[in-house]
């Protein structure tokens, strides 16, 4: 798009200030740049707006109309002609801005509009707040406190409407808390064309229903919980499990395909309890698919490693860090560079690709390799390549790794070549079909994972390796754009990082590197891989940045563009 | 600003202090005497007697869960006086109702509802705190154990200690 020129912006008075605004802003979007809240309820800039909850109701003025010939006003000194306000309030949703226009978001038309507004929705809303999930980010909790009167004068009987109604697999309405904002409604319908909600009767006994015979089904349908501005639509899968606002937030991505969802994961001591998308209108807009948003369970489940175990006598026995990694170099110090191979993870981070690079190079191997993981893109977010970096893997390992390497590494495997083999974060007999027979032939197999499978169980060391909710790092996703992840949670036990696990294995084997930080393994990252040249940790920030060009682009967000150059959708 | 007290001069006998020995000596032997007769009791005879009906309705004793008159758990576990309690004493898992209980309406409920009175200060904030009227700090202040695992209440000794309370505020009738 280009830059607007001066003739497409618009002056227009907010609050008594004067602004410029492009023509065609929504009333509420610039309100919104330079700092002015309209509470909304039914706006999503995501959606259409059908204006049908009237909280964004302000007080609009324009110049007045200059009767047949009088002369017209001279503008002020400021350029301004005069404003003369309507005694009537619009939405600030639907407009746009216009020539001279007045908005005023206070004063006491405002204020009235507002109360009863919230009235009128308080009237039949339950006062369930104490067991309602929403509660501690409910817009009506909200709104109430700030622009509410406090006090009801309905004194009839509430309207009764069905509640803890089972609508899809993951999902329960409470129709007695719906607010009628049909945000969801038009999500299913226009987003993922799945149009299975709608309202049934009408004034106070209308009723959100899921279509006859149907389902909330779809794998985007947890997206409704997050829009639903009060706690109508919950999720089964967090229902009643912890009260909002014991979570601390850390904003992070989605690891389960190359799309890299921005997400916020929301924990309470050392516990993920829930996951939402964050806006990111370059990755995720602000959606992201359910599969991927429910895949967190594992992080605390029970086959976590949590210590590093060596082989023994019958099984294994727990060690510790600095028993394990001089076990593994006195094993490893003997043999010649051909003898070995690394099994990296694309779903590892730059940086511990990084150090697994070096430690590929120190151990003097050219057997590299990562396994690849495709499955069907969905049209919407989810992208063919369900590892999050592939990209970061090709650049920092090189192609070969990426492409045809885990074919390589199977057949020098099998042809008995091999005498080591690392893995790092991947399960080589579930994943890749090499099965147990091969890898016993090998006479060294150390795996660090998250988890205890059937690759750690013939492993001669399995160390344990944070997962992605554990670590800080960045990742490059699918269309080439480096994002950074966050570190919400402690591994268990002695569990680290891949990135200190390799370079404590590097460190034995007579290395001097001694990198403390992933910040400081970007910086020699930076220095020494091409395209990240120039690149500063700093630089990337919550929304990450365009790195690489990969002709990759994400089906929903083409959609979301066109509907915006059409003028549906803000965006 | 200072002001000065002048000591007073005192008289030789009272120079001597044996008066004012033997005054107090006769305080002293007239409450023992009256004590070895039985004339006058000050001694409670804890724990046999005890001080609880001098108790003020306001007493801040150990917090406990009631029950409404129909034998409801009043507590819907929205765990708001788990996140007021200052030493963090409480600590709530919630449960959802079974849509075939008589309470469903209702949908949630604690499932382990323990408060570590070894860590409780008898604050009154979850009680202040609390939307449903569902915890009280009662007149109960013998509080002991023999481990630290015995000095936290749950759900069930909480109850025990709670009972029924009558004549609150009733939330989740039909018209609610």
């Amino acid at each position: 798009m280009s830059e607007p020129t001066t003739s497409d912006l618009v002056d227009v008075q907010i609050d008594g200030v004067w602004h410029q605004f492009p023509k065609g802003t929504r009333i509420i979007e610039a309100c919104r740049q330079v700092g002015v809240e309209v509470p909304h309820y039914c706006y999503h800039p995501k959606l259409s707006s059908p204006g049908n909850c009237r909280m964004c109701l302000v007080q609009m003025g324009t110049p007045p109309r200059t009767a047949p010939g009088a002369e017209p006003t001279a503008p002020d000194e400021t350029g301004h002609l005069p404003i003369s306000w309507s005694p009537r309030p619009i939405i600030a949703c639907a407009n746009t801005v216009s020539p001279n226009l007045g908005i005023r978001t206070k004063g006491d038309l405002v204020d009235d509009c507002r109360k009863g507004v919230l009235e009128f929705l308080l009237a039949n809303h339950p006062l369930d707040c104490p067991i309602c999930d929403k509660a501690g980010e409910c817009g009506l909790q909200e709104y109430s406190m700030e622009h509410g009167v406090g006090q009801s004068t309905f004194r009839e009987r509430k309207v009764k409407k069905p509640k803890n109604v089972d609508v899809g697999p993951r999902i329960r309405l409470d129709d007695e808390r719906c607010i009628m904002c049909s945000r969801c409604i038009r999500f299913v319908d226009e987003i993922v064309d799945d149009p299975v909600l709608g309202f049934t009767d009408r004034g106070s006994y209308t009723t959100l229903m899921v279509y006859p015979g149907r389902e909330l089904a779809n794998n985007y349908s947890l997206n409704t919980v997050d829009i639903c501005p009060v706690g109508a639509l919950t999720s089964n899968d967090f229902r009643f499990q912890m009260r909002v606002w014991f979570m601390r937030e850390t904003k992070t991505i989605d690891t389960n395909c190359a799309t890299g969802c921005n997400i916020t994961v929301y924990a309470r001591e050392n516990k993920i309890y829930r996951v939402m998308p964050r806006r990111n209108n370059e990755v995720n807009s602000d959606w992201m698919p359910d599969s991927h948003r429910l895949s967190f369970h594992w992080i605390d489940g029970e086959d976590r490693l949590s210590d590093p175990m060596l082989k023994a006598e019958g099984g294994f026995r727990t060690a510790n860090w600095i028993e394990v990694i001089k076990a593994a170099a006195k094993r490893l110090s003997g043999l010649s560079g051909d003898q070995i191979a690394i099994v990296a993870s694309a779903r590892m981070t730059n940086e511990e690709l990084y150090v697994v690079s070096k430690l590929a190079k120190q151990l003097g191997s050219e057997l590299l390799a990562t396994v690849p993981r495709q499955g069907e893109p969905d049209g919407y977010l989810i992208s063919a390549d369900r590892n999050p970096n592939t990209n970061g893997a090709r650049l920092i390992l090189g192609e070969k790794a990426v492409s045809g390497g885990l074919d390589r590494v199977k057949s020098a495997i099998q042809q008995g070549q091999i005498k080591a083999l690392l893995v790092f974060q991947e399960d080589l007999i579930a994943d890749t079909g090499l099965d147990g027979v091969s890898l016993k032939k090998l006479d060294f197999l150390l795996v660090a994972h998250s988890c205890a499978n059937e690759t750690t169980a013939i492993a001669d060391i399995a160390v344990p390796a944070a997962c992605w909710a554990e670590v800080s790092g960045t990742m490059i996703n699918g269309t080439g754009r480096l994002q950074r992840l966050n570190k919400a949670l402690e591994g268990p036990g002695q569990t680290l990082p891949v990135w200190e696990i390799a370079r404590d294995l590097l460190r034995a084997l007579g290395s001097d590197d001694n990198c403390q930080s992933v910040t400081e393994i970007f910086r020699h990252l930076a220095d020494d891989v091409a395209e990240f040249k120039g690149v500063a940790w700093g630089q990337i920030g919550d929304q990450g940045m365009p790195l690489i060009e990969t002709g990759e682009i994400i089906p929903l967000l083409e959609r979301e563009r066109e509907r915006k150059a059409a003028g549906i959708i803000v965006g | 600003m200072s002001k000065i007290v002048q000591r007073p001069k005192l008289k030789w006998s009272e120079r001597l202090y044996l008066p004012a020995i033997f005054g107090g000596m006769k305080v002293t032997l007239r409450h023992f005497f009256a004590i070895l007769t039985r004339k006058k009791k000050v001694t409670m005879q804890y724990p046999e007697e005890k001080w609880d009906a001098h108790l003020p309705n306001h007493y801040r004793g150990a917090p406990t869960l009631v029950m409404d008159e129909h034998g409801r758990e009043r507590c819907v576990a929205c765990q708001l006086c788990e996140f007021i309690c200052p030493p963090r004493a409480i600590t709530i898992h919630p449960e959802e109702i079974a849509s075939d209980e008589k309470w469903a309406k209702v949908e949630k409920r604690p499932k382990t509802f323990e408060i570590d009175m070894a860590r409780c200060i008898y604050c009154g904030l979850c009680q202040e705190v609390c939307p449903e009227q569902a915890i009280f700090l009662r007149k109960d202040y013998v509080v002991v154990g023999h481990s630290r695992e015995e000095m936290v209440h749950d759900k069930k000794r909480l109850y025990e200690l709670g009972q029924t309370m009558d004549g609150l505020v009733h939330k989740w009738n039909e018209l609610k």
